[in-house]
Formats: C-alpha cells, structure tokens, sequence
C-alpha cells in the first residue's frame, strides 16, 4: 500500500478554542484542543485515531471537515488544501469526504424520512446545480444505498424513531454514501452500540471499503475496534499524536509509554489472559489542554519519565521504518 | 469466596406497564451470591441487568413497575415483603449501589463531606466528628490525594474517576455485604477505568465485601468476576465460573458474544463473527426461546416452548434446547 497516492495530507494542524470571559478578565485563554498533527491517509487504507476523552481525535476530524476553521495547518485533499479554498469550491470538495457521526439519535433529523434523510446530501448538491439526477434516479439511488447498507427498501418512508440504534446507524452510513465520496470520517461511529450490533456494523464499513475502495478515517476510543478497522494507528495525547505506526506494529511492538500504558489497561475478554497480564496502571488524570506545556505533554503521568522531557517537547520522528513516535526515550533532543 | 450463600434470588419477576403492553423487564431471574464472591452480569441494553439490581433493594419506580413474583432473600429474610422501614436499615448499609455516571448519583449541592456523614451517621450511630473520620479514612483507601481538605469540596470539583472513587469510598464506608456496581466504568477512559477496576478488586478483597457487577463489557467481567450470569430478554441464559464461560461456552448467544468482540491480543485475518438481527422487543414476549430468530443452532421446538435449564459441571448452567438431555425437569 505504500505506493498509493495520499489522499488527505495534514500538515501542523492546530485548532484552539477560546474561553470565553469577562472585559476586563486579562488577556485572552485558549483551550489548545488540537496543537500541531501531521499525518497522512492513503487512498483505500484506513487510518485509526485512538486516544481518551479530550485528546482531540475528534476535534482533529472535525478540523479536517473543515467543521472547525482551523487555527493553524494544512488540509490537503487530493492536493489541494482545503483551509485556503473558497466556500464554492470547498463544497464540492466536500463532496468527495462524508461523515458518520457517534451518536445515531443526534445525527438523524427526527422529522425527516429515512429516505429524506438519505437523499438529502444529493438534495443540496442538486439545488446548487452540482449533481444533475432526475427524481427517479435519485430515488432508485436511494433504496439502492439502502439496500447496500443492510436495510430494506420498503422503511423508505419510515421515521427515525422506528429503527433502532443500528438501523440508524446504517441510515447515517446511507448518508455519507450517497455522495460517492472518496474519504469517510467515522467518528466513534460505533461506541454507542450493543456488542453484536457493533460487529454487524463493523463488518458493513469492511465490506463497503471492499466494494467502494473506500478510504477512511476513524476514531474509536476502543483499542481493539482500532485494530480490527485500522491498516495504520495513531495514538493521540492532549492535542498530539504521540505514536503513529501500522496496526500490526503498533499493537505488538509499541513504543511510548503513553501507548504502552493504553494498551495494558484496555481489559481482554479472557479470563487467562487477564490472570497473566500486568498492568501499567497510570497515575493521575487526563490533564486539561487548556496551557501549553514546554516540555512532553505526558511528563505529569508519563512512568517513565526522564529529565530531559520537563525541558524540551519531543518530535514526531521515525523510530523504525513506518513507525513514528515523540519521546525521547527512542531519540535525543535536537 | 466461601460456601456461605448470603444472598438468594429465586424466580424473580419485574414488569413494567406501558400503553403498548406489558415490559416483562425482568422474568424469572434465579441466581445465588456467596460471601465474598464476585458475580458479574452481562447483557446487552434492554437486558434487564439494571432492573434486576433495582429489584434486589427494592428500587423498582412503582408505577409504573411492579415486582410480579419471586423472592430476594438477604440472609434467610425476603427484601421484597420487608416494611420499607426495615428495608432502609439494609440499603446503604448492608448492601450498597454505585452507578454508572458518578455525576447524577451525586448531589451538586452539597459538600461530599455532607453526603457521606450522612450516610454514615445513620447506619452506624457515630457522631458527627467520628463519621467525619470514618469518612476521610474511606476516601483514603480509594485513593484520593490530600482527603482532609478535599472532603469538603463539592462534587464537580472532582474529576470523573475522582468522583468515582468517592462513590466507591462512599458504597463501602458501612462495611457492606454486598456492594452491586451498575457499570461502574462504562462512562470512565480506558486507563481511569483499570484504575478503578484494581481499586474495587483490592479494597472488596479486603474488606470481604460480596460484589454484583453489572456492565456490557465481556473484557471488564473476564479480569474481575468469580463467576458470570448472561442475560438475554429478560432472563439468565448461561450461568457458570468465569474461566469456563469462556472457556467451553454453552449456549449459543454466549458464544457468539464472545465471537463478536474483536480482541486485542489476536490478529483479525478474517471477518469478525456477529450474531444476525437485533435483540427483540420484551413487550408481550411468546413463551419460546426469545433467540431463535437469531440464533444459528435454533430448532423447531425452540419456537415452541421455553428451553428448561440444563446443569453441568461445577455448577455450570444454561437454558437452550440444544441440552435438552442435561434438562433437570423438562
């Protein structure tokens, strides 16, 4: 696969929300939820980002989406970067990256019909004279994309509120197929499903990817649905990837501790394995990104901690071919 | 773990009333709890493990539920027919809850110092300032920096795991014989979670506190449960020790959860297996094998009639037609 074109190239992307205060509160804060990620995503592979609650994968997703204008960085889909475009033509960029969202009751209009809802996305592109398709044609696309994802053409006409949870899901899929897109972003798309649900849905991203050649960028929160999607990896930490390497790699020979700790807390369903295990079990929180730090973002929690890593912040760098990670336990400080 | 059953749940039955029929939430629930024993229930949402729990202190929001039949005995004496004034001695104290978001179990509004005095003022009759103490040695055994001056914070000073700590300090401050963890860290990160995960086991261990843990996550269950009660549609499907309900799964739904959660520790060179359709709906349920339409075993009795339990080895159990001959009472 390492001959493909990339698909989407980003480049020191950095998204920083300002906190709201008073007047006279003294010079503005940030929250620096995303604070400079580089990685790349080839055409037809997929890309997982893991990493716990308010590392930023989803804020990093959401920049890439251009949900979010970006503080800093590049978006370059198909060699064109997105953050520059005007709004005419990121429209139809866009049309080439769809999205999946979380949660399936939020991100379906609770008044529209399953079939309104799938058809939507080629709705707008028609009213702005981008997509030209008859009626027909759109409903027969339609129950088609219904059909692909696993649901019968005759709920067409049903309302949210009657499938269940990964019926939904496989409407919001629906959606982000509609377009014929080239990149999805998935974000936790299935976090909020039951265990048998969950693999039924993963196995439909699979097959999808198969059939379409589909390439996509998915976030998980869970390590071994990471594994099971994911050619490469990335490991996000307080706005930074810390690790990035192939699935494979990643999972048997990993790196940071930040990593290394992850992957040994993360229960096996099998009580022998769990007897045997030892845990690298971290102190503390997940720290608020709320200043940035000078030296490794992981100093406060990190079991191996070092001098060095209070002083300086550690690189991205290539620590064996394909497999990249920020810690000075694997290079020296420039 | 010892041979002591201290709490015994036979046939319970819970439903719930709603305009479409009747929830049969709950129906026919059966299973014992020793002293000290970790028993761990898994299922999958609408299962009914929550109702289950809610059922055994006698919880359960009346209307529009109602516990149709079954017993709960707590030491010989059943939970369900106590006067609520007797009842109320027992929950917080000798048998505790913690839930799933620490945020909504506690009250924003008051210190932590408050709600735990409180609790520990009326179970164990100390005075203020010896509650007090109780309180922050608790909170010192769940792990939480400086206690003294964090003990009269409020709760959203605390951060998620934190607040799960005290939550923990809090359900095992009067030394309970049963503590029941409605998915304790399914709302926490991954390495939050196996933080609290060894606080539980260490402080239960120590204290020789009985443990029901109720959570979706057959991974959570594997590392922590003596032994394990699989729910579907509202009853136990599979009961047995840990290591053989993984090991030498029985029924067909139990295999084929454990089939379907991708693993860490293996390399995926095929497709995950997943168990087809969705769980069904519990209103007004037929009296067959509520898995049929999606089990890959099922037969034409399995449309007919409920399966009996089958026994097996080291009080192994499970109800499928597949084990009809194991059957006790078909």
């Amino acid at each position: 696969m390492s001959e493909t074109k990339n698909l989407l190239e980003v480049r020191g992307l950095k998204m920083h929300f300002p906190i709201k205060t008073g007047l006279f509160a003294g010079p503005k804060r940030y929250i620096y939820a995303v604070d400079g990620v580089d990685f790349e995503v080839k055409k037809g592979e997929t890309v997982g980002l893991v990493g716990e609650s308010g590392c930023g994968k989803s804020t990093t997703v959401r920049a890439v989406a251009q949900l979010y204008k970006p503080t800093a960085g590049e978006v370059m889909l198909n060699g064109k970067d997105l953050t520059k475009m005007p709004a005419d033509e990121l429209i139809k960029a866009r049309k080439n990256m769809q999205m999946v969202f979380q949660d399936p009751y939020a991100s379906l209009n609770p008044r529209m019909t399953a079939g309104d809802i799938i058809a939507e996305p080629i709705k707008i592109f028609q009213k702005r004279g981008l997509i030209d398709m008859s009626v027909e044609d759109r409903n027969d696309r339609v129950e088609q994309l219904m059909e692909k994802v696993g649901l019968s053409r005759f709920f067409k006409n049903r309302y949210p509120h009657e499938f269940s949870g990964g019926q939904r899901q496989r409407i919001g899929i629906a959606r982000a197929l509609a377009l014929n897109p080239e990149l999805i972003l998935c974000d936790e798309p299935v976090s909020a499903l039951d265990v048998s649900i969950q693999s039924q849905i993963l196995n439909l991203f699979k097959d999808l990817q198969e059939e379409f050649g589909l390439t996509y960028l998915f976030i998980a929160h869970d390590l071994s649905v990471i594994k099971y999607i994911s050619n490469r990896v990335a490991v996000m930490y307080l706005g930074l990837i810390v690790e990035i390497a192939d699935s494979r790699e990643l999972y048997s020979k990993p790196l940071h501790p930040y990593t290394q700790a992850l992957l040994s807390a993360a229960p096996v369903p099998d009580p022998k394995v769990e007897a045997q295990r030892k845990r690298i079990i971290l102190t503390g929180d997940v720290p608020s990104p709320d200043k940035q730090r000078q030296g490794c973002n992981f100093y406060d929690r990190c079991w191996k901690r070092m001098d060095v890593c209070k002083q300086c912040k550690p690189q991205l760098k290539e620590a064996s071919p394909g497999h990249k990670v920020a810690c000075f336990l694997y290079h020296n400080p420039d | 773990m010892t041979d002591e059953v201290i709490l015994q749940v036979r046939d319970l039955k819970t439903y719930f009333k709603v305009d479409e029929g009747i929830v049969k939430a709950v129906d026919g629930v059966s299973f014992d709890l020793h002293r000290g024993e970790t028993l761990g229930i898994v299922g999958e949402s609408g299962s009914g493990k929550s109702v289950t729990n809610l059922s055994i202190i006698n919880m359960i929001p009346s209307p529009p539920g109602r516990i149709a039949g079954g017993q709960v005995l707590f030491h010989g004496k059943d939970l369900l027919t106590m006067p609520a004034d007797e009842i109320r001695k027992i929950r917080g104290n000798k048998i505790s809850m913690i839930f799933q978001d620490p945020m909504t179990s506690l009250n924003p509004f008051l210190r932590i110092s408050t709600q735990m005095i409180e609790t520990i003022q009326l179970h164990q009759g100390l005075d203020k300032q010896a509650a007090k103490e109780k309180a922050i040695e608790m909170l010192r055994l769940a792990g939480i920096p400086a206690p003294e001056t964090r003990i009269d914070q409020y709760p959203h000073q605390f951060s998620g795991g934190m607040r799960q700590r005290v939550m923990i300090a809090m359900g095992l401050s009067c030394n309970p014989e049963i503590l029941i963890a409605d998915e304790p860290t399914s709302a926490l990160d991954v390495t939050i979670q196996a933080q609290i995960l060894e606080l539980m086991k260490d402080l239960t261990h120590r204290l020789g506190t009985a443990v029901i843990m109720i959570t979706h996550s057959l991974g959570v269950v594997a590392g922590m449960c003596d032994t394990i009660c699989v729910m579907y549609a509202g009853r136990i499907v599979e009961r047995g020790p840990t290591a053989e309900i993984f090991e030498d799964p029985k029924h067909p739904y139990t295999r084929g959860l454990i089939r379907s959660v991708p693993r860490l520790d293996q390399e995926h060179t095929e497709r995950l297996y997943s168990i087809p359709g969705q769980p069904p709906n519990v209103i007004d349920l037929p009296d067959c094998c509520p898995f049929y339409p999606r089990c890959d075993k099922a037969m034409d009795i399995c449309k007919k009639k409920y399966p009996a339990q089958a026994q097996f080895e080291n009080g192994h159990s499970a109800s499928c037609w597949l084990y009809a001959k194991e059957a006790t009472n078909v």
